[in-house]
């Protein structure tokens, strides 16, 4: 077990599979709001599926209407179970505060991988990898 | 980051649910921007308005903050159409509708529905120094520079939570030491027109995308121009400050010694009208005007303009406004003398965020380059951008020339 710190944008607590994105993500653009798949071609997720997975990466990018799609994805059931960035921006910080979907930055090392069972728990600024 | 006890207890959820959530997004964005505190705000303006950008998503958001209300005032950002005269318009019913819902969305929750990216033509100006949320980046543009006031290039989703708690982080352009110029630029272009003022800004932006430029040379700069100058500045850079020798209010303070300098001469200007303009030749279906929208001596320079002449049977001829200037404009006969040649003026909304693309447009003549710049895209229409006389020649002659 791997306990690393980091700093909380979005509070609550939830555990799945990580999936994680070397790349940046635009929810505005990069996921379809109707599947929550990763459509952008040549994306290292493409074909990806992101509800209910704890999805790592590094930076977001694009439209402040990001924040409504990733509200959209929750509404629908479709949105992750919490969200580890290596910097938060506002766009998804807005989005996740919006859906009550844990969001975390700033880890003690941005050292992850797809598939390992992840606990977020942003109240005690935590991440377990198990 | 010091929060009172009063904000404390609305984090726990004892003013109730929307509160909770709203300054959840005010202390997330401080987080992320590392506030050190949060401070009050005289006024917010939402952006998130036209069905067309907000969707259905984000129309559920804005309801489920109600029975909530504002605690300062605030108005919003134009709508995807006139909100009486749409059917005239030629917008489809159901995209009115699902409007229809989104401004009573807002309206309960106690917003102004003033639906205008100009609200400091229409009574809501910010005062030198006062502390303010504002969305729509053209007049975060203008109230930051032209009037002194202080605000952040806030999304929707801010704008509105800022309203809700009358709050805002404390970073960025509220901070003194944030709003001095980082670069000097020597303005040798001549200005001319309004469109000309639109060009520069477009060049700024784009040459300067994240800094505070210090403008040399400039030697008029009144309302309409600096409305012009912050809408494409802001649409082709990030731009949300800039100073004008001789004629901002914090220009003096903020020098330019030692900066590293740019220039922006007529080339520059004319190669911004030729780069924004997709079109060359051939037929207008609509020449639109009020990006921002229009004041009341715009349109009445448009009224003179149009005096004794006729607007094409081909091509339409729309103005852009906010509700109080189209009623002032009204009781001059303004509006009277615009349809006498045919024109129309509608409030509420503009050529952007307007279904365009749905009501049988494909070429558009406009004087901004803010519009210029998002049409294409946005509305999925050709366009040209010259001239405010030029745009007036279009709408007569039905075509470029």
């Amino acid at each position: 077990m791997r306990v690393i710190k980091c700093r909380k944008i979005s509070s609550g607590r939830a555990e799945g599979l990580s999936l994680f994105s070397p790349a940046p993500i635009s929810f505005f653009g990069t996921i379809d709001p109707e599947t929550s798949v990763v459509i952008e071609k040549n994306h290292p997720l493409y074909g990806e599926k992101i509800a209910g997975k704890i999805l790592i990466y590094p930076t977001g990018r694009g439209s402040t209407v990001g924040s409504y799609v990733l509200y959209g994805l929750s509404r629908r059931g479709l949105a992750p179970e919490a969200i580890i960035m290596r910097d938060a921006e506002p766009i998804v910080a807005v989005g996740a505060i919006m859906s009550d979907i844990p969001l975390v930055d700033k880890p003690e090392s941005f050292d992850f991988r797809s598939g390992l069972h992840t606990v977020v728990d942003a109240d005690r600024r935590e991440i377990i990898l198990t | 980051m010091y929060l009172t006890n009063e904000q404390e207890a609305i984090l726990r959820g004892e003013e109730g649910w929307a509160r909770k959530k709203c300054l959840e997004i005010i202390v997330g964005l401080g987080e992320i921007y590392g506030a050190d505190r949060l401070i009050p705000v005289a006024s917010t303006q939402i952006s998130g308005v036209s069905y067309k950008t907000l969707g259905e998503y984000g129309l559920q958001w804005v309801e489920s903050l109600s029975p909530s209300r504002v605690a300062v005032p605030s108005t919003l950002n134009p709508a995807g159409m006139d909100l009486s005269l749409w059917s005239e318009m030629g917008v489809p019913e159901e995209f009115a509708y699902k409007q229809m819902r989104v401004i009573r969305a807002y309206e309960k929750l106690g917003i102004i529905t003033l639906c205008s990216c100009t609200p400091y033509l229409a009574g809501m100006a910010p005062r030198f120094g006062e502390h303010v949320a504002w969305a729509e980046s053209s007049a975060v543009c203008f109230v930051n520079s032209y009037l002194g006031a202080r605000t952040n290039r806030e999304g929707g989703p801010s704008a509105l939570a800022s309203a809700i708690t009358g709050l805002t982080a404390y970073y960025g352009l509220h901070l003194e030491e944030n709003r001095k110029s980082t670069v000097e630029v020597e303005v040798s272009a001549s200005l001319v027109g309004l469109s000309d003022y639109s060009a520069l800004g477009y060049c700024l932006g784009k040459m300067l995308p994240q800094d505070i430029p210090y403008l040399k040379g400039v030697s008029n700069f009144g309302v309409e121009e600096a409305k012009a100058l912050s809408a494409s500045a802001a649409a082709s850079g990030n731009m949300a400050l800039y100073h004008v020798e001789g004629f901002t209010p914090e220009a003096e303070k903020s020098n330019s010694y030692g900066l590293e300098r740019h220039r922006v001469d007529d080339k520059d200007l004319k190669g911004a009208y030729e780069e924004l303009s997709t079109l060359r030749s051939g037929r207008i279906d609509l020449v639109a005007l009020g990006c921002p929208h229009t004041s009341l001596t715009e349109l009445r320079a448009a009224a003179a303009l149009l005096k004794g002449r006729k607007v094409s049977p081909t091509t339409k001829l729309w103005f852009f406004t906010s509700l109080p200037v189209k009623v002032l404009a009204e009781r001059l006969g303004v509006v009277r003398e615009i349809e006498g040649a045919g024109g129309k003026v509608y409030t509420d909304c503009c050529m952007i965020v307007a279904p365009l693309e749905r009501m049988g447009f494909s070429s558009m003549a406009v004087n901004s380059a803010k519009a210029a710049v998002y049409a294409p895209t946005a509305s999925k229409v050709d366009v040209v951008f010259t001239t405010f006389e030029k745009c007036i020649t279009i709408a007569l002659e039905g075509r470029l020339t």
